[in-house]
């Protein structure tokens, strides 16, 4: 079958070749040399560059306004209705000097098109006109800057004291949450030496603030409170992207960086605003970091004051779910640490009994 | 009056070799190791357009992928061999490789090299009334650099890990290590060296085309009388000295760090089961290095395509550029700002907030000077009696794309909007239109007008309208939806977004791109079978196809080793006396006396000419 397609293939590269010679050879037969270039070719080009800005313009338009809603993403954090206004503004004027000049050249390109016997307008310069085109250039995008400096300012201005904490690890291909816990609300210290297979955080059992860290494979959020990402990655470059709050920012190995933002909506509120009962938001990765980086979803909910306490209190301390690194805690806060990872103290014996033995 | 000495010297000096070369010239020393400026040109060119058909294949086969997510590809078996899955698509690691290698390839093998390489080489001595470049031999080492590093960069593609696949910006640790990805195995060592071949190649190219302009300039050429593309080429070459080295010196580091065990990027990594042992380093740093080079680079690949294109539209609107000394101001804006603008890459990168805010600024300042251009563009237009070869039409494409693609960089340059856009579709299609497609089309016009000078022979005008219109709307058509699909959050180099609800829409439009990249690329075919026929079948060309003033046309149909045969015109004038009031044709060359065309003097011009008698006479007599 396959050679077929290849005959196939080179039968009409040579009819289209043949047509070509032939087109040529016609011309050379009426002796078109006359003029150097025909000027039913240059009306021809010079109908399309029209047609090309007309219909461009009116599609580009038809399109943006139709579709608004598909490209549209809904947002749902505090600083994100800010960067979107902001955006829009800059769309409005973006969009407006596009279509000014597009329709102006494309204009020009027609009205100005060659005909015998016209000659050009030797204009080579006007200072009035240049000052003109650079300062209004530079009032609108002072004006953007200064808009863009100020929400950049609030975005990046340091998180407030009681801001919820939590840290998000990249790794090759997956997401993983800590939380600071329910006792103490502090991240204990992390060390990448001391990672292993069930240690994944590296968690360094020599801080107290460890004890009660919890792991999450979902990101539990409450709503309309300042939330303070704390963001890493163990191995290479990852980025945690939340599309819908706004929110991007690199995790890099060796360098801790930060987010803070405000959810809006509970999940459930976007479900509705949406009326979609299957919306979830998403944390993806947008910055390569190998086969898998496609596929490095995070789920992520949003709860509403009460849901999120629940949901907190019905977590399990890391510590608690493997005690065994109990025996990495240094034997003067052995007691501390059960108590703040949960763990039954008579429970204990055992664990104390081997860890002496 | 050094300058007419270095003439008479390099003079008869050329004439030694003309001769020379005629006795003993063979096949090798003509068109292999030719130290011609114009043979060396033409070698750049075919090697661009050769990696610009790998580059653009690479980029339709992950356009398959994407636009196509469901289909079997099992009928590329006999070219992708083992990078196909059982169920015939495409490994999502080979994925990576085929857009970090359609990423390098485009911007440093065709956009750069290609780009540079040609016209830089070809133009400047003739435009600038030379016999050759300032040094022959180090032109010829700068093109054989630049083969070695294709040669390797094509190897490359073919072994067993695959070629290179962290993105064309090799960000460590994911280009440190192999464990990371295979590609950053072999693939990403032969990267690498190939690369350094790339800026040996790159800084031997730019030394002697600053070198040329410097000092061998005709009598009577000052830089004020130069063509934009030469001041294009000038100002290129200044960048690339200046930014080339520092990528020089972050594959350096990164080379140590993989495979002497340093730290300069690396820290705190666990992976493949095991802590390793760097500490101190920062994969920040080499973002900075990287872009310090990175975003520089975009203007090394962007203003020769603006300098082509003044000078296209100005000869085709039978106009003089509008703005002279604007356009030259704001290239030279465009030079020093694009230093300082390096860190709008990494706005989100976990940089210090407050260096956000000072490369915002700056960014939006670089607009102004972009600006400027595309408002002296359209002016140049007005009043114009416009022809539309294919090389007018490629240069007003080019303003199209750099006027589409350069607004969204409002957005994107606005470190606060930049946080939502950073690295999604947006980006890809910002970058593609204002620096991919409309120095692409640069580069297109740049070969549809000057083709007659390289070959002596005609292009076919009407397969160049029908390349045009395919390519013109095919390009739009392939980067203009990615403004909506980014605005919609997709991430880049994404192998498929089905994994997320978010991003699961919008199939339909990238099934219009992938089919709009396939068109546009079977087109770039109409073009290669124009260019190649041409070369040997083409209607030889007349001395001056275009009206054009500047020098080359005064050269013989085929200019041969000095490219003038007599002595070098001198210069009296600037390049665009087009359609001047009061003489009879609509254009007035370069080497044209202002006491031979009373009719169209300006006042101030006619004091001119008694200086010009006067220099004519000194320059006479230093003869």
């Amino acid at each position: 079958m396959n050679w077929i397609i290849w005959v196939g293939a080179i039968l009409v590269l040579i009819i289209l070749f043949m047509i070509f010679r032939i087109g040529s050879l016609v011309e050379l037969v009426k002796g078109n040399k006359e003029e150097e270039f025909s000027i039913s070719w240059n009306n021809i080009n010079a109908y399309l560059f029209l047609g090309f800005m007309f219909f461009g313009l009116v599609f580009f338009f038809w399109y943006s306004i139709t579709y608004f809603n598909d490209y549209d993403p809904p947002v749902a954090s505090v600083h994100g209705e800010i960067t979107d206004n902001l955006f829009w503004v800059t769309m409005w004027i973006t969009v407006i000097a596009f279509t000014i000049i597009f329709i102006v050249m494309f204009w020009f390109t027609f009205t100005y098109r060659y005909e015998k016997g016209r000659k050009a307008s030797f204009f080579a310069d006007n200072t009035k006109l240049e000052i003109l085109w650079t300062a209004i250039p530079a009032i609108v995008l002072t004006l953007l800057v200064f808009q863009g400096l100020r929400a950049w300012s609030d975005i990046t201005s340091p998180a407030s004291k009681d801001a919820v904490v939590v840290e998000m690890v990249g790794q090759q291909f997956l997401w993983m949450a800590r939380y600071p816990g329910t006792k103490d609300y502090e991240l204990g210290k992390h060390n990448y030496k001391m990672i292993d297979a069930s240690n994944e955080f590296g968690l360094d059992l020599s801080d107290k603030n460890s004890y009660d860290d919890f792991k999450s494979l979902e990101l539990h959020i409450p709503v309309n409170k300042e939330i303070l990402m704390k963001i890493r990655a163990k191995d290479v470059l990852h980025s945690v992207f939340l599309p819908h709050f706004r929110v991007k920012m690199d995790a890099v190995p060796g360098v801790q960086t930060h987010f803070k933002f405000t959810a809006t909506k509970t999940t459930a509120q976007m479900r509705e605003e949406l009326n979609n009962p299957n919306f979830n938001y998403e944390m993806a990765c947008t910055e390569v970091c190998g086969r898998g980086h496609f596929s490095m979803k995070f789920p992520v909910v949003v709860d509403s004051e009460e849901d999120y306490q629940k949901w907190l209190s019905s977590q399990e301390s890391w510590l608690k779910q493997n005690p065994e690194y109990l025996k990495y805690v240094p034997a003067e806060l052995k007691e501390v640490a059960m108590i703040k990872a949960g763990i039954p103290l008579d429970n204990n014996v055992s664990v104390q009994t081997a860890a002496i033995k | 009056m050094a300058t007419l000495d270095v003439h008479h010297h390099i003079d008869t000096h050329d004439h030694d070799d003309h001769g020379h070369e005629h006795h003993h010239g063979n096949f090798w020393t003509t068109y292999i190791f030719s130290e011609d400026h114009k043979v060396i040109a033409k070698q750049f060119l075919l090697t661009g357009m050769a990696w610009a058909l790998i580059g653009g294949v690479l980029s339709v086969l992950f356009r398959l992928q994407l636009g196509f997510p469901e289909a079997n590809l099992s009928w590329l078996k006999p070219i992708l061999g083992g990078w196909l899955t059982a169920e015939g698509k495409i490994d999502p690691e080979f994925y990576l490789a085929l857009v970090t290698m359609h990423g390098t390839i485009m911007v440093f093998f065709v956009l750069t090299a290609g780009l540079s390489g040609t016209f830089s080489n070809f133009l400047i001595p003739l435009q600038i009334g030379a016999r050759d470049m300032a040094s022959g031999f180090m032109n010829m080492l700068s093109y054989w650099f630049f083969f070695l590093s294709s040669v390797i960069m094509f190897i490359s593609l073919f072994i067993s890990t695959g070629p290179a696949a962290g993105g064309w910006v090799i960000y460590p640790p994911l280009s440190a290590l192999p464990q990371a990805i295979p590609g950053s195995g072999l693939g990403m060592t032969l990267w690498l060296v190939s690369m350094a071949l790339f800026i040996v190649s790159s800084l031997l190219g730019s030394i002697n085309y600053i070198t040329t302009v410097i000092n061998m300039r005709t009598v009577g050429m000052s830089f004020a009388k130069l063509p934009l593309t030469i001041w294009a080429f000038f100002l290129t070459a200044v960048i690339g000295i200046l930014s080339f080295p520092v990528l020089f010196a972050a594959a350096l580091l990164l080379i140590f760090d993989r495979s002497f065990g340093t730290s300069f990027y690396l820290s705190d990594i666990y992976i493949g089961g095991e802590a390793l042992p760097n500490q101190g380093g920062s994969p920040i740093l080499f973002q900075h290095l990287f872009w310090f080079l990175g975003h520089p680079e975009v203007y090394i690949v962007l203003l020769p395509a603006l300098g082509i294109t003044s000078e296209i539209i100005a000869t085709n609107s039978r106009k003089p550029i509008f703005g002279y000394k604007a356009m030259v101001g704001s290239m030279l804006g465009i030079a020093i700002l694009s230093f300082v603008v390096w860190a709008h890459h990494m706005f989100v990168t976990g940089m210090n907030p407050f260096l956000g805010s000072v490369f915002t600024l700056l960014t939006l300042i670089i607009a102004v000077p972009s600006a400027v251009k595309i408002f002296n563009y359209v002016t140049t237009l007005w009043k114009g009696n416009i022809r539309f070869t294919p090389a007018m039409l490629f240069s007003i494409g080019l303003v199209s794309f750099f006027l589409t693609g350069g607004i969204t960089g409002l957005f994107l340059g606005n470190s606060a909007v930049d946080i939502q856009l950073h690295d999604t579709y947006f980006v890809v299609a910002h970058f593609h239109l204002v620096m991919g497609s409309a120095s692409f089309f640069g580069m297109m016009a740049g070969v549809y007008h000057w083709f007659p000078k390289m070959f002596g022979r005609m292009m076919d005008e009407k397969l160049g309208y029908l390349h045009f219109w395919l390519t013109f709307i095919g390009v739009y058509l392939v980067f203009f939806p990615m403004h909506y699909i980014g605005i919609a959050g997709f991430p880049r180099r994404y192998y498929s977004w089905t994994a997320f609800e978010t991003f699961s829409g919008f199939a339909d439009l990238n099934m219009l791109v992938s089919i709009a990249a396939i068109i546009t690329l079977a087109a770039q075919f109409v073009f290669l079978f124009n260019f190649i026929y041409h070369i040997f079948r083409g209607k030889l060309a007349p001395a001056n196809p275009w009206n054009s003033t500047t020098l080359e046309w005064t050269t013989p149909r085929l200019p041969g080793h000095g490219n003038w045969p007599g002595e070098i015109p001198t210069v009296y004038r600037w390049p665009y006396d087009y359609s001047k009031p009061g003489s009879k044709e609509d254009f007035i060359p370069q080497h044209i006396p202002y006491s031979e065309t009373p009719e169209s003097n300006l006042p101030h011009e006619n004091d001119q000419i008694k200086l010009d008698l006067g220099g004519a006479g000194v320059g006479g007599h230093k003869h």
